[in-house]
């Protein structure tokens, strides 16, 4: 039983630490027994020789009581490294801690100084991008866990971390947690406090949570959520308690199905198993209706637009003037300012990050400005129209997460596009700044876990809990595990 | 023949406490970097949030310039790369500004000239680079200091306009108390753009843009060059090159620094870090009041109520504190001819304070304006010369004993009796009489020669113009 410990999730744990048969330093032994032995085959962490497992102590007796949280490498952790897995941030220390991270330390989780891996900067849908290398899915060591939050997915779905922060820009937690059958929910832009989070594009990022079940997404979002004054996007509205929301009856739930979410470009295996959950959604009592999202198409050009021009900006910061990488002058020489940007940026971003980059700031250049940030900010008011249009109707949107199951590592790394069809119905989430969650629904023939997506209108995560959790307690997906 | 066209871009350091976006303090000459923060650094991860000070600084400004406060104001990112830009992009406003369509009038010698403001806009400040032999450093202190950019119209016609719409703009800003305008300390910059053209032409000439000025009479000297070396060229037929130049205060010229082609693309966007503000009426409303009489409005209160000059009023209202500390003794002078107090206040008083580097108020007189207006009384009254009181003033503010203890003490009151005066007077005819001489053969300078005799015997105690009759009498008698 003991070596079994590490598959429980945290209020698991938590029940545990209350009956007085576990203490958060026991939880924390055996995880790193576990990471030890099966993390050299995942890869779901980063700079693991450098650091201490355990940052710092924390107030036991608080909610979380000692359990440990897995932290993605782009959410700022005083004194501890937060490099993005770029090698542009190499040996960045923030003194600071993310808005989240401080909430997490009140009450009471121990942040792991491990890190997970990511896509540099969060660019990329399969943890490739990552200047440490790949994170291999647990349940194929051949395929990606998604990405760019691929470490936390992986880390969770291997029992090598009982939960974790990732970061969902165009699908980010959603797509990882789908391909490695965990819970991701991305929450309402501005539900969570952004301090910290090391921002790829501004207007659409969220921080949420990457869990083994629903309720543990639940109880990390009633830590994380919230008003924060240090970020002037976040939202000054109450906080429900999520754990509330967790019942098992969607009677009368009415379910919208977009028609455009299930035509071409779809995996007939992943169609198939989001369509029997749709039909296990009915048995439980909820009523489903064909809608149609008629910009849907427009998603993924307008989110290349507006994201990579915001991060454009938002990445000029690394310029090896005050903090992170930067290159030697060339033998002999000295360097002149323009040389030092040019080779510092020329090293230390990858080749997707530069891609962004200059994506970004061809958008955003005089002259192509009206044509295309100003048309593509357009397009995402019409996106965010269609989904108020549904949720006057509807109280959640149903989709498949992906339209493939993990594919092969290499397979897409090469031609951009492909990799960036990855996200086609995780990408709206962001534009409408809507709240989004993905729970496994099956599996296919090649043990592949496929994920099930669940919108509703924005500060309605309650919902997306409801009816998730209705459906996991009555599905067996969530209590799978990869052979290591 | 030609028309000068000159537009000014003013940036002024608003006074807040804390920086735009953070709460560091902005306090001036600190130690280098002691007045940072993640957010002011631009660290990975830190969020910037609106001092609202700033904005109601900003909206103080705008309003006092006439200008139409915006309903929807946001920010926008200006993107472009120097190490003394921590986030290799400044905050600032592009295509809505938080005001628009504003006027500034200015007082010329023939008549008053109104000036468009074409916007008001808020942004921060970068650092500041310290150049080495062999390497640059960095000062972020002033990082993240709240800007606010003045934009005119191309209203402006002379160096000599542009010198009164500056000071007018300083001196409505310093009213507002929200920025203190100090040049050499960089709180004030002002950039100009200078065209001319033939008169009577619609279309504008080619402009140049100047930069480097730290002074008013920097900015004057600059448009002065440029004016000439402009029309030198157009009489020449020689073309004028759109670019940036720079005022060398050394040799007293503009050198050229870039040519406009080779100009940034800065990419403005919205701030996606910073929501959009609404700024409603109640708001404006609550501002408005707390906006004091502006020096114009104040300048043409006291040439009505007080009867002053335009002239001396001008002198009087340039600086607020001035301006409220010589009104309180104008009402507190008990005659209904303000004159002499008048005449004391930008005189010698106005002296006192500028050797001393101070304002009216500042002016540490002993007694305080009681003991000033009974000195300008003795003055007025004959007890005791004008000149003389100007000395006794100085060497109270200096010594710190009362005008009237001194003037006591020491015997300084003025001899007009010519009992007193008679034996003087008859010393001093005796003692010249090569003076008395001339002055009979016409030389009227003689008289004034032993005019000056008396008072040196009197230490400067006897008055001259009893002196001067005792002088002619005694002379033509004899």
């Amino acid at each position: 039983m003991e070596n079994e410990l590490y598959k429980l999730t945290a209020h698991e744990l938590l029940e545990k630490i209350d009956k007085k048969e576990i203490t958060s330093q026991e939880i924390i032994g055996f995880l790193k027994k576990r990471i030890k032995g099966v993390d050299s085959k995942v890869k779901a962490y980063v700079r693991l020789k450098d650091a201490n497992l355990q940052s710092a102590t924390c107030n036991l007796q608080s909610t979380l009581k000692g359990i440990p949280i897995s932290i993605k490498d782009n959410i700022c952790t005083d004194g501890l490294h937060t490099e993005c897995c770029s090698k542009i941030l190499q040996g960045f220390k923030p003194p600071y801690d993310a808005t989240v991270i401080t909430k997490l330390k009140q009450a009471g989780a121990t942040v792991l100084a491990y890190k997970t891996n990511m896509d540099e900067f969060a660019f990329g849908s399969s943890t490739e991008n990552s200047y440490f290398g790949p994170t291999r899915n647990p349940y194929d060591l051949e395929r990606v866990p998604g990405g760019s939050s691929g470490g936390s997915a992986a880390a969770v779905a291997a029992d090598e971390a009982v939960w974790a922060l990732g970061t969902d820009t165009g699908g980010s937690i959603r797509q990882p947690a789908c391909f490695c059958a965990t819970v991701g929910l991305k929450p309402t832009y501005g539900r969570v406090s952004r301090y910290g989070l090391i921002a790829f594009a501004s207007s659409l990022d969220q921080i949420g949570p990457i869990t083994k079940d629903v309720e543990d997404a639940a109880l990390l979002m009633n830590i994380i959520a919230g008003f924060d004054p240090k970020d002037s996007t976040s939202v000054n509205s109450a906080v429900p308690d999520y754990l509330q929301a967790l019942e098992k009856d969607i009677k009368g739930i009415k379910i919208a199905i977009p028609k455009e979410y299930f035509v071409s470009g779809i995996d007939q295996e992943v169609k198939a198993a989001v369509l029997a959950a749709i039909d296990k959604l009915k048995d439980l009592g909820a009523q489903t209706s064909e809608v149609s999202l008629a910009h849907t198409e427009y998603a993924v050009p307008v989110y290349y637009i507006i994201a990579t021009a915001e991060a454009s900006s938002n990445l000029a910061r690394f310029d090896a003037v005050q903090y992170g990488f930067r290159a030697e002058s060339k033998k002999g020489k000295t360097q002149n300012l323009i040389e030092m940007y040019k080779q510092t940026r020329g090293e230390g971003f990858g080749q997707e990050a530069k891609r962004r980059i200059i994506l970004g700031t061809f958008a955003l250049s005089h002259g192509y400005y009206d044509a295309y940030y100003l048309r593509a900010l357009k397009v995402k008011t019409l996106i965010k129209q269609d989904f108020d249009k549904i949720f006057r109707e509807f109280d959640c949107i149903v989709t498949p997460t992906s339209p493939t199951a993990a594919f092969k590592i290499g397979e897409k790394i090469k031609d951009p596009l492909k990799m960036y069809l990855s996200d086609i119905y995780t990408i709206s989430a962001n534009l409408a700044g809507i709240p989004a969650i993905s729970i496994p629904c099956g599996f296919t023939k090649k043990v592949l876990p496929v994920g099930l997506q669940i919108l509703a209108k924005p500060f309605n995560e309650e919902l997306l809990f409801r009816v998730a959790y209705a459906y996991e307690q009555n599905t067996p997906w969530h209590l799978e595990k990869p052979k290591l | 023949m030609y028309e000068v066209v000159i537009g000014l871009e003013v940036h002024v350091h608003l006074k807040t406490k804390t920086k735009a976006f953070c709460g560091c303090s902005t306090e001036f000459g600190q130690e280098p970097n002691s007045q940072v923060c993640p957010v002011c650094l631009g660290l990975p991860g830190c969020l910037p949030v609106l001092n609202k000070i700033a904005l109601d600084y900003a909206i103080k400004v705008a309003l006092s310039l006439n200008c139409k406060v915006q309903e929807y104001t946001k920010f926008d990112r200006k993107n472009y790369f120097y190490p003394d830009l921590p986030k290799n992009y400044q905050i600032s406003q592009y295509d809505l500004p938080i005001a628009r369509d504003g006027f500034l009038n200015i007082d010329l010698e023939d008549k008053v000239k109104r000036v468009g403001i074409r916007r008001v806009h808020l942004e921060e400040d970068a650092g500041k680079l310290i150049h080495q032999q062999d390497s640059s450093l960095v000062d972020f202190n002033r990082a993240g200091i709240p800007l606010l950019e003045i934009v005119s119209e191309p209203d402006i016609n002379s160096p000599q306009e542009t010198h009164e719409y500056l000071t007018i703009l300083k001196s409505v800003i310093e009213y507002l108390e929200v920025s203190d305008c100090d040049m050499e300390k960089g709180s004030l910059r002002c950039d100009a753009n200078i065209s001319i053209r033939k008169k009577g032409a619609q279309e504008l000439g080619v402009k140049t843009e100047l930069k480097n000025m730290n002074s008013f009479k920097a900015v004057k000297d600059a448009l002065s060059f440029e004016v000439e070396r402009q029309t030198e060229l157009l009489n020449k037929d020689k073309p004028i090159i759109q670019e940036t130049r720079l005022w060398d205060a050394r040799e007293l010229k503009t050198v050229s620094m870039r040519i406009k082609e080779e100009a940034q693309d800065y990419r403005y966007f919205p701030d996606p870090d910073l929501t959009a503000f609404i700024i409603n009426e109640a708001q404006i409303e609550e501002i408005k009041k707390t906006i004091p009489e502006l020096p114009q409005g104040k300048m043409s209160r006291f040439i009505k109520d007080y009867g002053l000059s335009k002239y001396d009023a001008k002198i009087l209202v340039s600086l607020k504190n001035n301006a409220d500390y010589a009104e309180d003794c104008i009402k507190a002078y008990p005659n209904k001819d303000k004159k002499p107090i008048v005449n004391w206040l930008i005189g010698p008083l106005l002296s006192e304070a500028n050797n001393r580097n101070c304002s009216l108020s500042e002016l540490k007189i002993p007694g305080g304006k009681q003991e000033l207006l009974k000195l300008v009384e003795s003055a007025q009254a004959g007890k005791i010369s004008h000149l003389m009181a100007k000395s006794v003033l100085n060497e109270s503010i200096d010594s710190g004993i009362p005008c009237l203890t001194i003037i006591e003490n020491k015997n300084l009151f003025q001899i007009s009796d010519s009992g007193s005066l008679d034996n003087i007077v008859e010393e001093v005819v005796k003692e010249n009489a090569k003076s008395v001489a001339d002055y009979k053969q016409g030389k009227t300078n003689a008289l004034m020669f032993m005019v000056g005799r008396v008072m040196r015997k009197t230490s400067g105690r006897a008055n001259p113009k009893v002196v001067c009759e005792i002088l002619k009498r005694r002379l033509t008698d004899a």
